[in-house]
């Protein structure tokens, strides 16, 4: 489990009759598929694919040919680059109207097609991933609730993700409401720092937006107001996650707690399990992960980075403390060669396909097929840590 | 200054200049919350939490922490907030803490689980530290009546919980196996209407063990809890029985239910005499080679017999500690050596000192579990707040009868101002000696023992057995806790949250 940014494959060459407004949100479609709901987009490849233009919003042409003929049916129109030449039927694609920059925003065949749902927020954590823009990123809410509506019936799960959610403040409820009406059998992930649920009413109208199958991840960094604050830079933070995780449990909302491993986190981790279970067993599931050198994480690496051999025994000893306790406890981002044996019963193959690469000497390793691997951005530093299983 | 401790160790991080350092997010002024304490050997102190959560500091550093001067870079400072002793939020630490003692008193709300049912006095063992004072196997009148168990089940079903045990009790309790069986089949027949939950238990000797009573055991799902005081030797001499075999009955019982009916129907408890000081090994071994998973290394109490015997006066509680230990190390060593075996006593006060659990021990309850933990129906009619007050009232001390099945019912009993005046002075609260105790939290009030020792259900602490020995075994298990190795530490704590 990894931060994960959205897929940034965004270009094109020329555009079209895009019109007025901030953008299109149509789903892909190949010539002559039959009707369906929604804003649709005619993946073109020659000129007399536009014979099926019908009931299509949008224009996907393929090539310069296409694109020429394209432009005499007035419908909003790109000419796709190389970089796009993967869009499938299927996927759906958001196309600025001013630029007629075109992305990607839900890779048909990936599982985890994460909403960014603004870079807004109001911790600064210093293994941030994504670290945060004070920018104006509103429209990012009207794009997501239509994506929404266009997704697949069968859908299995929606990931919500930031800067931070809860800014949008009755936005997000926005979201969540349309994810129960349009894709009610899809389980939603929303990250989130927590410190809005330190707001009861807002807590009590996100369950009474009643969605069948909502999860916060919640990060939670130390047992203790001051290292919490230190990780992710905000005063009065730990505080306001601890009542904001009470507010979750109150209001019956279902909670991941995340620690990301590091310098700040791992000295104190069987504190942290033991809070856990003393104060927090109301919750579903917890995760340790280990560190992605991306964002804060790339500048304040060298200061971040503990070999994970030296901190193997704390998070043995957390992992073992909420086993006893009965919480339901993984591991991502750890090769198994790292770990103990608690931790590992506990390690998911985590790291998606296109970012989890293997060392020459995984290749000797009789549980590579199990092991999650490393990030492209650590993996050097593991070539004098790993151990191959035998 | 070292005595307060260390600095935490991330005030050594350097980040990018974008980045405050920790010392920006240690904020001076904390507020001080609910905590009791004791001084421990070794220069520590123990801080406990009405929770029942601790830490130990050193001695030194309890002033500053008490005068709002423990500086906020120590990993003290930390450990402190981490069980919310103290804290920037007070209001949020208190919450907390509220929410831990809730779910610890999570036995009050659910109320009366255990059902006592004494189905007769007699017994055909002459234990001289019997602590009911049996009557001889021919008394008749010692026995309970159909009548009286039927009023008795009506008070079962009147109990607000879900999950309720019936215990049958002696004398030897099997010698009234008509009314066990009587009894049982009149509880399922009643529990169509209410659907709860009924563990069925007998409290035997395992004597009168027959195939009747095993296949009626197999049919419903009964449990047997047994003696067995340690190797053949000492358990005969404790317990004595025409033919002197009451050892090769109870092996013989225990072995017979476990193949028939499982393992895990059958249970046994010990009681230590002063014979049985020196063989805290062989006694556990005499459980292990049973197939037992576990022992309760148990005292004996002071009623009955055993008063009258003096066998409760040739121990104190120091000896019984030293056996306690002994026994204890050699549990732990057993598990060391990959053979899981568990002592219900330290078990017990680990749920209580790591879990966030409460137990269901009626000993160890504040309020105590006087009759809102377990009741007793006594074979006549009787009624009493815990199986110690009917061995008073064997005594002819009667303070702790609750009232008759004749003439009293459930709402008079429990809503009576004999229990609530004896649940009233029982709560730690406001006893003389615990209210102040660092050790309260995984401790309880034993009305019975005190009244049985002291004449009086409070008593003076200082001079209690109950108390010294309590919290004599609450040290042994923090020393291990905090001094011990990874492997007792890590035991502990499986123990701790053991389901």
């Amino acid at each position: 489990m990894e931060t994960i940014t959205m897929v940034t494959l965004s270009d094109t060459l020329a555009h079209h009759s895009l019109g007025s407004g901030d953008s299109i949100i149509a789903k892909a479609f190949r010539p002559g598929s039959p009707p369906r709901q929604g804003d649709r987009a005619l993946l073109a490849a020659t000129p007399a694919d536009l014979s099926h233009i019908a009931g299509h919003s949008a224009i996907l042409a393929l090539n310069q040919d296409t694109f020429e003929a394209a432009k005499q049916t007035g419908v909003a129109t790109v000419l796709i680059s190389d970089k796009l030449s993967h869009v499938e039927e299927g996927d759906i694609l958001r196309i600025f109207r001013n630029t007629g920059s075109t992305r990607i925003l839900i890779k048909k065949k990936h599982r985890q097609n994460p909403f960014l749902l603004t870079e807004r927020c109001n911790n600064y954590c210093v293994m941030c991933s994504q670290p945060p823009r004070d920018i104006d990123d509103s429209y990012l809410v009207e794009e997501a609730l239509r994506t929404i509506s266009l997704l697949d019936q069968d859908t299995p799960e929606i990931g919500f993700t930031g800067g931070e959610p809860t800014l949008l403040g009755d936005g997000l409820i926005r979201l969540f409401n349309r994810a129960k009406n349009m894709v009610p059998n899809a389980s939603v992930h929303c990250l989130s720092n927590g410190r809005q649920f330190k707001d009861a009413e807002f807590t009590r109208k996100i369950a009474e937006a009643g969605h069948p199958d909502l999860m916060f991840g919640v990060p939670l960094y130390a047992d203790n107001a001051a290292d919490h604050d230190y990780v992710v830079q905000a005063e009065g933070a730990f505080n306001e996650t601890v009542k904001g995780l009470l507010n979750l449990r109150r209001f019956g909302i279902r909670i991941e707690i995340r620690c990301v491993l590091h310098s700040a986190t791992v000295d104190r981790l069987p504190e942290l399990a033991r809070y856990i279970a003393k104060n927090l067993i109301f919750v579903d599931h917890i995760a340790f992960m280990g560190l992605e050198a991306m964002g804060f994480g790339k500048s304040n690496f060298t200061t971040l980075w503990v070999d994970p051999n030296k901190y193997s025994a704390k998070l043995e000893e957390a992992i073992s403390i909420l086993r006893d306790a009965g919480c339901m406890t993984k591991v991502y981002n750890l090769p198994l060669c790292v770990l103990g044996d608690a931790s590992r019963a506990c390690a998911v193959r985590s790291i998606s396909d296109w970012k989890n690469e293997y060392l020459p000497a995984c290749d000797t390793c009789t549980s590579k097929s199990s092991c999650c691997g490393f990030f492209a951005s650590t993996k050097h530093h593991y070539e004098n840590l790993v151990k191959p299983i035998s | 200054m070292p005595i307060l401790g260390q600095n935490s160790p991330l005030r050594k991080l350097q980040l990018r200049a974008s980045f405050k350092n920790v010392d920006h997010y240690e904020k001076p002024g904390y507020g001080l919350l609910p905590f009791d304490f004791a001084r421990l050997q070794g220069g520590k102190t123990l801080i406990v939490n009405p929770a029942g959560e601790f830490r130990t500091i050193p001695t030194e550093s309890l002033q500053s922490v008490v005068e709002g001067t423990l500086p906020t870079s120590s990993e003290i400072y930390r450990d402190l907030e981490s069980i919310q002793a103290i804290s920037n939020d007070v209001q949020l630490a208190g919450e907390l803490v509220s929410n831990k003692v809730a779910a610890k008193q999570e036995s009050l709300r659910e109320f009366t689980g255990l059902h006592i049912f004494v189905t007769t006095l007699r017994c055909d063992h002459t234990c001289q530290y019997c602590q009911v004072s049996r009557r001889n196997t021919g008394e008749g009148s010692y026995d309970m009546s159909k009548e009286h168990a039927e009023k008795a089940l009506s008070w079962v079903f009147k109990s607000p919980r879900k999950v309720v045990k019936i215990e049958f009790q002696g004398g030897e309790s099997m010698l009234n196996f008509t009314l066990i069986k009587w009894v049982v089949l009149r509880a399922k027949e009643l529990n169509k209407e209410h659907g709860k939950t009924i563990a069925f238990v007998i409290a035997t000797n395992l004597t009168p063990l027959d195939e009747d009573i095993l296949s009626f055991a197999e049919a419903h799902d009964l449990h047997f809890s047994t003696s067995l005081d340690g190797p053949e030797s000492l358990h005969n001499a404790n317990r004595p029985r025409p033919g002197k075999n009451s050892y090769q009955k109870a092996k013989d019982g225990i072995l017979r239910i476990q193949e028939r009916l499982g393992r895990d129907r059958v249970s046994a408890l010990m009681t230590t005499t002063q014979k049985s000081l020196s063989m805290p090994k062989e006694i556990v071994d005499e459980y292990l080679s049973l197939g037992l998973d576990g022992i309760f290394l148990r005292p004996l109490s002071p009623y009955g017999f055993a008063i009258k015997t003096k066998s409760f006066k040739k121990y104190d509680s120091r000896e019984w500690l030293k056996f306690y230990q002994e026994g204890l190390d050699y549990v732990i060593e057993l598990n060391r050596q990959g053979i899981p075996f568990y002592e219900y006593y330290a078990g017990l006060l680990l749920k209580k000192m790591l879990s966030n659990r409460g137990t269901h021990y009626v000993d160890l309850q504040n309020p105590s579990g006087t009759a809102i933990g377990a009741i007793v129906f006594n074979y006549n009619g009787k009624i009493y707040g815990s199986d110690e007050g009917r061995m008073l009232a064997e005594m002819e001390n009667e303070e702790l009868c609750l009232g008759h099945l004749d003439t009293d019912t459930y709402e008079s009993v429990y809503s009576g101002e004999k229990l609530l005046s004896l649940l009233d002075i029982s709560m730690q609260e406001g006893s003389p000696g615990c209210d102040q105790c660092a050790f309260r939290h995984w401790c309880g009030s034993d009305p019975a023992y005190h009244i049985a020792m002291q004449q009086d259900p409070v008593g003076h602490k200082t001079f209690s057995g109950f108390c010294s020995r309590n919290m004599g075994l609450m040290k042994i298990i923090i020393d291990k806790l905090e001094n011990g190795d990874d492997f007792t530490k890590k035991l502990f704590r499986a123990w701790a949250w053991r389901r």
